[in-house]
């Protein structure tokens, strides 16, 4: 029947509609663009931002790329240092590193993972640069002069097998010209020049990789310089002067000899880890698979937890304490009320800080609290409570702190509440108990639900305040995200921790719609 | 009275003022190309209002530049990397303790210095890299002062009967000394006060720290004294709580100590003892634009000679770090005492020290610091 409907200009009606309708949204869309694109720029894409620093690790592959390739064939699981190849291309990738001055770098985010080795990489910083790298260089002059010339290097880049079949050879080339560009200025003219004995050395790994029918290539080429390089070299390789470029890292520092740190290196070779996330769980990968951290390292699980519990409390105390405030305000005469309400918002105007500090001053062993209960006899002079530095003054101090948050929510709920309603159900014979807990508090149930929701994500949050009056039994996961983020730097860990920390947070929220519903959360 | 003091504070800033100037006018060569202000990051308080009337007043009286400070230090690390990332760094020299910079250091966020041309040489000539010695413990970092982290303790302990502490060990003496310690959140001094403490010679610290069992015995020690200790993250947290009388005995640096003891004149003494030296000095952030660069390296090198050193030891208590200048340290500038015998550095109070440890710690310290806050969250 529908169907039948058109409109005056013979559309069907529902094509119409749904036309009119989409421009309606349309314009709605436009309407509400700014504040979209606004909350896009200021809000999403940093959470996205941080979200994806919590695995990002393109430093280490970026820094050593060589290093990172050749290592992929390197037993981690063995009890072997890696091969000549191996530290030949940490010479190479180490070499630009610190004429960049960006190996420290790369030795700080691995000492995350394995403490000592940011002074392997600042101590070898300056030494690499009188690595000996004369060993194949040699070679390749005493098989054939062409090597020394600069066409060499330029035929083979022009020849069909360059990079696939050269891949160290490639690495070791891009990283020579940056080198140069870094050294002698954008403008260097390297068309004159060969590269440095460390690009021979990656040169000659990539040979003895080649097949038969690689070879067959070079020396059969039809270009003369490249039949020149290459003929007689394969066997002329195998008689090279040995390279000794693991001695001498083994010389500039024992750390290059430590199986742990190669290990981490291997691990950390991904452009994409996720090390940080186990690392928040209390947990790393080594080489038998994810396992436990040492008991006396086992911190932010612990941390997550108490956060949560404490969290909880303190929303709770929230509850005690606001309901009846928030009910004195609803009921009393406004003129009463207000001046309630400014007691109320003072607090909350107050510098968060300034109130901490009052708690210090009101809890401490010998504080106003204390003093008064030995004056009244309550407590000895030597059994004075400890009311900070431990969980009862964060959970004190942040109570009193976050409770505006939970009156104000449940205040304008009261406030919509008919008196009418409790009169109705007291006319109706319900004793004054009976008409709170079945007519008036579920009434007030979505304001405890919106100042519940407010109380407990802010106080998951906060850290300036733990920090102050937890001691060390009182302190949350926060504390330890604005270590990473402002002392040690360590912005993976503390991203991964922040995001742990979000999904925390959005599964307590689903759970809470699931249980509350969330359309039973008012404001006002 | 009052009037009298300022009028005394204006005359010494007066001839201060026409020290630096034509300290200046003989020393310093014109800074060519250089941006007329500049961003100065401290700490705040008292230490930068040594700064300002020792280094910033000369130097803007001499040069015309203006100088806009901003008290981020605290949090330098992390908005200087910040700032980085963003490719607008707005700072151009900040002040930072050493371990700090070794930090922006190695992220490559400080540009590297070289003392004997960069920086101002000693009157008779020796050259800086000499006159600072191994206090350059960075390529990036121009010492400043030398300070320390040391006890202070209550002169009026009642259940004390008498008894001063003499050695660091005396905080582990419950016994002799009881009440509440306070300590640093930190592990950093205090495992090497407690390895010490349970017979360890200082040498052989950190290479006992490096295995599991070291740390466990550190803090083990540490563990003696936990129920009856307050653990401080912020350096005024310590004096605050001596004068309360919250704690018998606390860590703190050692000018705060001085000014609660001179300026405020709390019943409070200081245990010199195994103080822990540190440094605090500048850094130039790296990516900062010629003329900013110019303007920073200009005011470094006035602001780090061996006068304007000296002059700073007159507004606060803490060594200046070049020998040239500890002869020159003078009288306090508002209190009219002498300030020598308050530095850390002094013969009498440096009869047993051992400097932060720079390199070992750099290495070690995230490490650590998860399995100290372990401990303290057991």
């Amino acid at each position: 029947m529908a169907s039948d409907l058109t409109t005056h200009d013979g559309q069907p009606l529902h094509k119409s509609l749904a036309k009119a309708l989409r421009r309606e949204k349309l314009r709605a869309l436009v309407l509400i663009a700014p504040l979209l694109l606004f909350v896009l720029i200021t809000f999403v894409s940093p959470i996205a931002d941080m979200l994806f620093r919590s695995v990002e690790n393109s430093i280490v592959p970026k820094t050593l790329p060589g290093t990172t390739r050749t290592l992929q064939s390197w037993d981690a699981l063995g009890e072997e240092l890696p091969g000549e190849e191996v530290y030949a291309s940490l010479a190479d990738d180490m070499m630009l590193a610190q004429e960049l001055k960006i190996h420290t770098r790369l030795g700080s985010r691995l000492n995350y993972d394995q403490p000592g080795i940011a002074s392997v990489f600042r101590k070898s910083g300056r030494q690499v640069k009188k690595i000996d790298s004369s060993a194949h260089l040699d070679g390749f002059i005493q098989s054939n002069e062409i090597w020394t010339k600069p066409e060499s290097w330029a035929n083979l880049r022009k020849n069909g097998l360059w990079p696939g079949a050269f891949p160290a050879s490639s690495t070791a080339w891009s990283n020579w010209v940056r080198f140069m560009k870094s050294d002698e200025g954008d403008d260097v003219d390297l068309s004159e020049k060969t590269p440095s004995g460390l690009a021979y050395s990656a040169l000659y790994f990539d040979l003895q990789k080649l097949s038969d029918e690689q070879w067959r290539q070079l020396t059969d080429s039809d270009n003369e310089t490249t039949r020149a390089m290459f003929n007689g070299l394969r066997e002329a390789s195998a008689q090279f002067p040995a390279a000794n470029y693991k001695e001498q890292f083994l010389d500039m520092h024992d750390g290059w000899g430590k199986l742990d740190n190669w290990r981490t290196l291997h691990r950390l070779s991904p452009p994409i880890v996720d090390s940080y996330y186990w690392a928040s769980v209390d947990r790393e990968r080594t080489s038998d698979g994810v396992v436990h951290k040492p008991e006396n390292e086992r911190i932010y699980v612990k941390l997550f937890v108490r956060t949560i519990l404490m969290s909880a409390l303190i929303t709770l105390m929230c509850i005690l304490l606001g309901y009846p405030i928030a009910y004195l305000l609803a009921t009393l005469p406004t003129r009463t009320s207000n001046l309630l309400m400014i007691l109320v918002l003072l607090p909350f105007w107050t510098s968060l800080l300034v109130r901490t500090s009052a708690w210090k001053v009101l809890l401490q062993q010998q504080g106003v609290i204390n003093n008064i209960l030995v004056w009244l006899g309550v407590v000895g002079d030597d059994g004075r409570l400890a009311l900070i530095n431990n969980m009862t003054g964060t959970v004190i101090t942040m109570t009193h702190i976050l409770l505006p948050f939970m009156i104000l929510p449940l205040f304008s709920v009261m406030k919509t509440i008919s008196p009418s309603y409790v009169r109705a159900a007291k006319s109706m014979g319900a004793s004054d108990w009976t008409s709170f807990r079945r007519v008036y508090f579920p009434n007030t149930i979505p304001g405890i639900g919106a100042g519940s929701i407010l109380v407990f994500i802010l106080s998951i949050g906060y850290y300036i305040t733990p920090e102050l009056v937890g001691g060390t039994k009182g302190v949350f996961i926060s504390n330890r995200i604005a270590y990473h983020i402002s002392s040690s730097l360590n912005w993976g860990l503390a991203a991964a921790l922040g995001s742990i920390l979000l999904v925390a947070v959005l599964i307590l929220y689903w759970a809470y719609d699931r249980i509350v519903g969330i359309d039973n959360v008012k404001l006002g | 009275m009052s009037k009298m003091s300022t009028l005394a504070t204006a005359v010494a800033l007066a001839s201060t003022l026409g020290l630096g100037a034509t300290a200046t006018a003989a020393d310093m060569p014109e800074c060519e190309n250089c941006a007329d202000s500049m961003t100065i990051v401290s700490w705040g308080g008292a230490y930068s209002k040594s700064q300002l009337r020792a280094y910033h007043e000369p130097y803007t009286a001499a040069t015309e530049t203006e100088i806009v400070n901003d008290e981020s230090s605290a949090e330098a690390v992390a908005k200087l990397r910040a700032m980085n990332e963003a490719g607008n760094v707005t700072w151009d020299v900040v002040d930072v303790v050493a371990a700090d910079a070794i930090r922006l250091c190695d992220e490559g966020l400080a540009v590297e210095i070289d003392a004997d041309n960069d920086l101002a040489a000693a009157p008779d000539g020796t050259p800086a890299s000499e006159d600072f010695g191994d206090l350059l413990v960075s390529d990036c970092f121009i010492p400043q002062i030398v300070y320390s982290t040391t006890f202070g303790y209550r002169t009026d302990n009642a259940d004390w009967n008498g008894a001063t502490p003499e050695d660091i060990c005396a905080i582990f003496d419950t016994e002799k000394f009881p009440g509440q310690r306070s300590l640093e959140k930190r592990p950093i001094a205090n495992v090497e006060w407690a390895l010490m403490c349970d017979g360890v010679s200082i040498d052989d610290v950190y290479s006992m720290l490096e295995t599991d069992e070291g740390v466990d015995r550190a803090l083990a020690k540490l563990g003696t004294i936990k129920d009856q200790t307050v653990w401080w993250s912020a350096g005024a947290e310590t004096p605050q709580l001596l004068a309360d009388g919250e704690v018998a005995i606390g860590s703190t640096y050692n000018g705060r100590l001085f000014s609660a003891i001179e300026e405020q004149d709390q019943p409070i003494a200081i245990l010199w003892d195994a103080q822990m030296f540190d440094l605090d000095g500048w850094i130039i952030p790296a990516g900062l634009s010629d003329d900013r660069l110019a303007r920073a390296k200009h005011y470094i090198k006035f602001a780090t000679d061996t006068q304007r050193l000296a002059d700073q030891a007159k507004y606060i208590s803490y060594g200046p770090a070049r020998a040239s200048s500890a002869p020159l340290v003078g009288k306090h500038a508002d209190l009219g005492i002498e300030m020598a015998p308050h530095m850390p550095t002094d013969p009498a109070n440096a009869q047993n020290t051992f400097l932060y440890n720079y390199e070992w710690w750099a290495d070690n310290r995230d490490d650590l610091d998860a399995k100290f806050q372990a401990w303290l969250a057991n």
